[in-house]
C-alpha cells in the first residue's frame, strides 16, 4: 500500500519534480546563476538600435572587444528613442544610437557624459520592382518622396521614434511635405523595427526608408529593390554615450567607458570597417571626423 | 523563399542542433519550468486554502483571480519592468534584463491560473468528500494535503495549462529580458527577432522545436497520469 502511494506521488507529480530537478541542476552552473551583483562575471549593458543588431555588426565586433578586455557586452536592441530612454532610466551603462539631435539632448539633460561619433552608414529608399511612383534610380530623395505622395503610392513608416523614423520625418520636411496634412491611407505607420518594416513593405508592395546595413543582411526581400540611394541627405551617423554616473551611481562607468573608448580607438574602428556581408562594407568608421 | 523551401530549411536546422540553438532552448525551458514550479509551490496551497476558507470578500477575490487568468502578458511584463527598472522601487536589486526578471514575469502569468484552477478543483472535491473527511477528523487546513493529493490529476492539468501560457508568451519576456543574445534570448523572442530579420527558416525551425517540446511535455504528463490512474484503480 505504501509502495503504491509512493508510486502515485512520483508519477502524478512527475512534471513538477522534473521541473524542480531541471531548475536545480541548471541553477548549479555559474552562467545560470548570473545576477548583476555577481562578482565573477564582468559585463556591461548597452542599449542600442535594431539596425546595429539586425545587421549583425555586434555579432562581429563584440567578441573582439571581449577577447581584449574580458568584458562581456549585453546588448538590448530597441529603437533609438527607447534605447535612450533605457539609458535615462539607468537600465543601461552605455547607449549606442543614431539620432544626433536626440543624443545631444540626452547629454545636455545630464543623462550622458559625452557623445562621441563612431561610424556612419546610409539610408536607402527601398521599393517594389514594379515602381508605382516611377522613381527608380532618382538621385534626389526629396523629388522621389514628392512623387510617392502625389501618386499616393503605399509607403511604410517605422512610426516608432527610432533613428530611422526621425530621419524619415526630416526627409519629408526637406521635401516640403507636411505629413500631418497630407498623410492618408497610402502612409502606413507600423510602429515596429526595421526588419518588420521591410517585411511589411515587401508584402504590401510599398516603399520604405531603410538603413543599408539592415537591408544588406535582410533575407526576405521578395520583390523589393533599392529605388533611391546616394543622396548625401541620406547620411546616417551613429554616436556612443556612456551613461552619467552622477545620475545613476550604479552604472559601471569604468567598463562602460572602456567600451566607448575601444569603439573610437583605431582598433575598434578597424573592427567596424572589417565587417562585411557578401564583400560589401556595412558601416564606415569616422570617429576622428570633426562635427560628425 | 516559397513555403515548402522554408519548411525544408527549418527541418535541416532542427536536425543539425548547434550550441547557440541549444542554449536558447535550454534557457526557455529553465525560465518556464522554474516559473511553473514557483507558481505550483505557492499556488497549490493558496488555491486549496481559498477553496476551504470563508471570509468576507471571498467572491470578489475569486472573480479577480479568474479574471487575472486572462492578464495580457505584455501588461504583466510592463508591470515587472517598472518594478525592476533602476528607476523603479526594486531597482537596486539590478534584476532587469536577467533571466530572474523573466521568471518573475512568468510567475505573474502562471500563478493566477494555478490558484484559480486549484480553488475550483479542491472546492469540488471538498463538496464530494466533506462528510467522509470530517468523519476521519480532517477538517479545515488539515484537509488540504489530502484534497490536493486526491485532485492531483486535475491539478497536473492546471500546471500544464500554466506551462503552456508561460512557454508560448513573448511580450513579457521581451520587455523584462531584453532579448540579449546568449543571455536572455528565449525561443519566442528569438522567433520574433528572426522573423523581423527576414530569416524565416530559422524562425520556423525554432517554432517547430517549441511545438515539439510542448507536445513532449504533455505526452509525459499524460503517460504519467495514465500509469498513476492504473495503480490507483
Amino acid at each position: 500500500m505504501t509502495l503504491t502511494r509512493r508510486l502515485l506521488l512520483l508519477t502524478g507529480l512527475s512534471v513538477a519534480l522534473s521541473g524542480a530537478a531541471l531548475a536545480q541542476t541548471t541553477t548549479a552552473t555559474p552562467p545560470a546563476k548570473t545576477a548583476p551583483a555577481d562578482a565573477g562575471s564582468r559585463f556591461i549593458t548597452v542599449s542600442s538600435t535594431t539596425s546595429t543588431q539586425d545587421s549583425g555588426l555586434f555579432g562581429h565586433i563584440l567578441p573582439l572587444f571581449k577577447a581584449k578586455t574580458g568584458i562581456e557586452v549585453r546588448v538590448v536592441s530597441q529603437g533609438t528613442g527607447q534605447a535612450l530612454d533605457t539609458g535615462r532610466r539607468g537600465d543601461a551603462d552605455v547607449v549606442f544610437v543614431h539620432a544626433k539631435a536626440q543624443e545631444e539632448k540626452f547629454v545636455a539633460d545630464g543623462f550622458g557624459l559625452e557623445r562621441k561619433p563612431v561610424m556612419y552608414n546610409d539610408f536607402i529608399l527601398i521599393g517594389p520592382k514594379a515602381d508605382p511612383a516611377g522613381i527608380a534610380g532618382a538621385k534626389d530623395i526629396t523629388t522621389a518622396l514628392k512623387a510617392i505622395q502625389e501618386k499616393g503610392a503605399p509607403f511604410v513608416s517605422r512610426g516608432d521614434k527610432s533613428g530611422t523614423h526621425s530621419a524619415e520625418l526630416a526627409l519629408w520636411k526637406a521635401a516640403g511635405i507636411d505629413l500631418a496634412e497630407k498623410k492618408g491611407a497610402w502612409y502606413r505607420e507600423i510602429g515596429q523595427g526595421m526588419g518588420a518594416a521591410l517585411n511589411t513593405a515587401g508584402s504590401m508592395g510599398a516603399y520604405v526608408l531603410a538603413d543599408r546595413g539592415t537591408w544588406l543582411s535582410f533575407k526576405n526581400r521578395g520583390d523589393l529593390v533599392i529605388s533611391v540611394e546616394g543622396d548625401k541627405r541620406l547620411f546616417n551617423q551613429y554616436g556612443v554615450i556612456a551613461v552619467n554616473p552622477a545620475k545613476h551611481p550604479h552604472v559601471k562607468i569604468n567598463d562602460g567607458q572602456a567600451f566607448v573608448n575601444w569603439l573610437v580607438s583605431p582598433e575598434g574602428q578597424k573592427a567596424i570597417a572589417d565587417y562585411k556581408i557578401d564583400g560589401q562594407q556595412l558601416f564606415f568608421p569616422n570617429a576622428t571626423q570633426a562635427g560628425a | 523563399m516559397e513555403f515548402g523551401a522554408i519548411f525544408k530549411a527549418a527541418f535541416a536546422l532542427v536536425v543539425g542542433l548547434d550550441p547557440g540553438f541549444l542554449a536558447i532552448v535550454g534557457l526557455s525551458l529553465r525560465v518556464t519550468l522554474t516559473a511553473v514550479l514557483i507558481a505550483a509551490l505557492v499556488g497549490l496551497p493558496l488555491g486549496a486554502a481559498l477553496a476551504l476558507a470563508r471570509f468576507p470578500g471571498r467572491s470578489a477575490v475569486i472573480i479577480c483571480l479568474n479574471a487575472l487568468m486572462g492578464l495580457p502578458p505584455v501588461v504583466a511584463g510592463l508591470f515587472v519592468f517598472l518594478m525592476l527598472s533602476r528607476s523603479g522601487p526594486l531597482g537596486p536589486l539590478g534584476l532587469l534584463f536577467t533571466p530572474s526578471a523573466m521568471i518573475a514575469a512568468q510567475v505573474l502569468l502562471v500563478l493566477p491560473i494555478v490558484i484559480a484552477l486549484t480553488r475550483q478543483t479542491v472546492e469540488d472535491l471538498w463538496g464530494e468528500y466533506r462528510d467522509h473527511l470530517r468523519s476521519v477528523g480532517l477538517e479545515g487546513l488539515r484537509a488540504i494535503p489530502t484534497l490536493l493529493f486526491d485532485g492531483r490529476f486535475a491539478l497536473a492539468t492546471a500546471l500544464l495549462a500554466g506551462f503552456g501560457r508561460a512557454s508560448a508568451e513573448v511580450g513579457a519576456v521581451l520587455i523584462v529580458g531584453g532579448n540579449i543574445a546568449g543571455y536572455t534570448r528565449t525561443m519566442t523572442t528569438a522567433i520574433t527577432l528572426e522573423t523581423s530579420k527576414g530569416d524565416l527558416p530559422l524562425a520556423l525551425g525554432l517554432g517547430l522545436v517549441l511545438i515539439a517540446l510542448t507536445l513532449a511535455i504533455n505526452a509525459v504528463a499524460f503517460g504519467a497520469s495514465r500509469i498513476g490512474a492504473r495503480y490507483a484503480g
